[in-house]
């Protein structure tokens, strides 16, 4: 079965500084991928190659084994891939209807704006997908108010809406509560049993392993080890981790006293 | 998601708590505008109860009004242009020097439009492609189409009363009945096309969206360069419009065509309530600075203040519409 997403010797450079060096990587059909690595490893860098926001300096990307060059945001969502950003990539002062179809607004001709049924499908969403109950919150309320668990359904529900088969996370556990959390490990799980792939990346390697068919650990701009996590216990995940930040390869001795201190 | 299954339309049942807290900056405004006008009336009525005032605002008030709306656009979107006067100006010397050329105002007009939407264009370049900041891109543009527009005028001024034998200036400035000036008719024209475009196109919701947050914005796929390049073009095309109104009113060109106008622009768009943080504003709020502005002016003579009075009160109000959003803002955080 041809992958859904393929890297080959992908890489990013900003000036000087090498983001991604010669990085392979690939999401296969109905497969979720977690992402692990410490800051600065080229998680975000290889998200951002994925969704179009930034266009490799090196390397090819294919779609269903198809070479696809100059991605772009658009592209990207042609091709089926929705993001969940890590900075969330909402509009605070804006309502949230704006903030649902930010960038692809529906529309009737001329560029004119269908702001009816946008905000008939957002009232939609808010009670069927983001379960809000409070008659306080319409469409029309700027989601400036809005808890930080709320703010990333809006992000999420944003990302299925627009029927995605492809959907990146990055980081969306940050600032989230335990229970807010387990509800997005749950949503994760929703993606893969509705026969999709994804991408999720989280500091978190208890979350990523608890969801992820397989794991790919950067470092330093290249992928330092890919596992499955029905091969590997968590235990052993978590070693191979430590001795990737000690020493930038599974090879070699750890100092016991780091990973046992920890 | 299936999109194409019919979904119940949306109704919000309303709230007068819902509307206030949504609507404040404008209610603000219209009341502000009220509670002035009442003091105007009260300390003035001679002047305030006779329609003469009211017909001497619809002429005058426009030629900088008009300006204010795409001025909003580009407020909204965290940006700003102090360059517009200065367009006016180079709008109307090619207006002239075309016209000496084919001694046709409908070639001369187009011309001065196009001057307009490129100096406006170049600012939109400077600002995006360059990456300089819109506040030092638009000092530098002032001067140098200020300086242009004296260099090919001379320095000396002209009349214009050719333009009375065309149809253009009856267009542009002349009077309904005797009675309604053409450039209030003008005014509210831009001022609908500049709110449709702003709540119901697309492109407004661009425009609150990168003054909102620009990366989230980019994130998305919104081509925040291309949208400011556009806004900055409008600025430049409505001003040259203006700046032709404005000669054509007196019938006269003056290469300070302009001078005067910047801070009563800038006030009316603070004043009404757009913030200088970009994201908020409305057009309405604008319209109606924009006339609380004008009316200043004669307001501080007819009720017995000397003409010296109304800088300072002008500058009063810039700075305490701007802090009152500085404030509010805070608040919200």
């Amino acid at each position: 079965m041809t992958n859904r997403i393929e890297f080959k010797n992908v890489s990013k450079c900003f000036g000087e500084v090498e983001a991604l060096q010669g990085v392979n990587f690939h999401l296969g059909q109905n497969e979720v991928v977690g992402l692990l690595g410490d800051n600065g490893a080229g998680k975000s860098t290889l998200i951002k190659i994925l969704t179009g926001y930034y266009q490799p300096t090196g390397g090819e990307i294919y779609f269903n084994g198809d070479p696809v060059e100059d991605l772009t945001v658009p592209r990207a969502r042609e091709l089926g891939v929705e993001t969940v950003y890590q900075e969330r990539a909402l509009a605070e002062l804006q309502t949230l209807w704006r903030n649902i179809f930010m960038g692809r607004e529906l529309t009737t001709s001329f560029g004119f704006m269908n702001v009816k049924k946008m905000q008939a499908e957002t009232h939609s969403l808010m009670t069927e997908s983001m379960g809000f109950t409070s008659t306080a919150v319409t469409p029309n309320s700027a989601i400036q108010t809005f808890s930080g668990g709320e703010k990333q359904g809006v992000a999420i529900v944003r990302a299925l809406y627009f029927d995605a088969d492809i959907i990146i996370l990055d980081e969306p556990t940050m600032g989230l509560s335990l229970k807010e959390t387990r509800k997005l490990l749950n949503f994760v799980r929703g993606i893969k049993a509705a026969g999709k792939s994804a991408v999720f990346i989280d500091h978190n390697i208890f979350n990523v392993f608890s969801v992820a068919d397989r794991v790919v650990v950067l470092d330093r701009g290249t992928v330092a080890g890919e596992f499955m996590t029905s091969e590997i216990s968590l235990d052993d995940l978590m070693d191979k981790m430590y001795r990737i930040a000690e020493t930038g390869s599974f090879e070699g001795e750890v100092d016991e006293g780091f990973s046992e201190g920890k | 998601m299936d999109n194409t299954q019919t979904i119940q339309p949306y109704k919000e049942t309303f709230s007068i708590r819902r509307f206030a807290r949504r609507n404040g900056t404008q209610i603000g405004i219209i009341s502000v505008f009220f509670a002035l006008w009442i003091t105007f009336i009260v300390s003035a009525p001679n002047t305030f109860l006779s329609p003469m005032i009211y017909k001497a605002f619809m002429s005058t008030i426009p030629f900088f009004a008009i300006m204010a709306m795409p001025l909003t656009l580009a407020v909204i979107a965290g940006e700003i242009d102090l360059s517009f006067t200065s367009i006016m100006a180079m709008g109307m010397i090619i207006f002239i020097l075309v016209y000496d050329a084919t001694s046709n105002v409908w070639v001369a007009f187009l011309a001065a439009l196009v001057t307009g939407l490129f100096a406006g264009f170049l600012n939109g370049i400077l600002v995006v492609k360059l990456g300089i900041p819109s506040l030092v891109a638009t000092i530098g543009t002032q001067f140098f189409w200020r300086g242009a527009v004296l260099v090919l005028s001379q320095g000396k001024s002209g009349t214009l009363v050719y333009t009375k034998e065309s149809l253009l200036r009856p267009i542009l400035v002349g009077k309904i009945g005797g009675e309604l000036p053409m450039q209030m008719i003008w005014l509210i024209i831009i001022t609908i096309a500049a709110w449709a475009l702003l709540n119901r196109h697309r492109f407004g919701a661009h425009i609150y969206l990168i003054g909102d947050n620009e990366n989230s914005a980019n994130l998305m796929g919104i081509n925040s360069g291309a949208v400011r390049i556009i806004v900055f073009s409008l600025i430049g095309v409505v001003s040259a419009f203006a700046g032709v109104i404005a000669s054509l009113y007196v019938t006269y060109f003056w290469p300070s065509l302009g001078d005067g106008y910047l801070l009563r622009t800038l006030a009316s768009v603070f004043l009404g309530g757009t913030s200088v943080f970009g994201g908020t504003g409305t057009i309405l709020g604008t319209f109606i600075g924009a006339f609380i502005i004008g009316s200043i002016e004669a307001a501080t003579v007819a009720v017995g203040l000397t003409g010296f009075w109304t800088k300072l009160i002008y500058g009063f109000i810039i700075v305490s519409s701007v802090a009152m959003h500085a404030f509010l803002r805070k608040r919200l955080k």
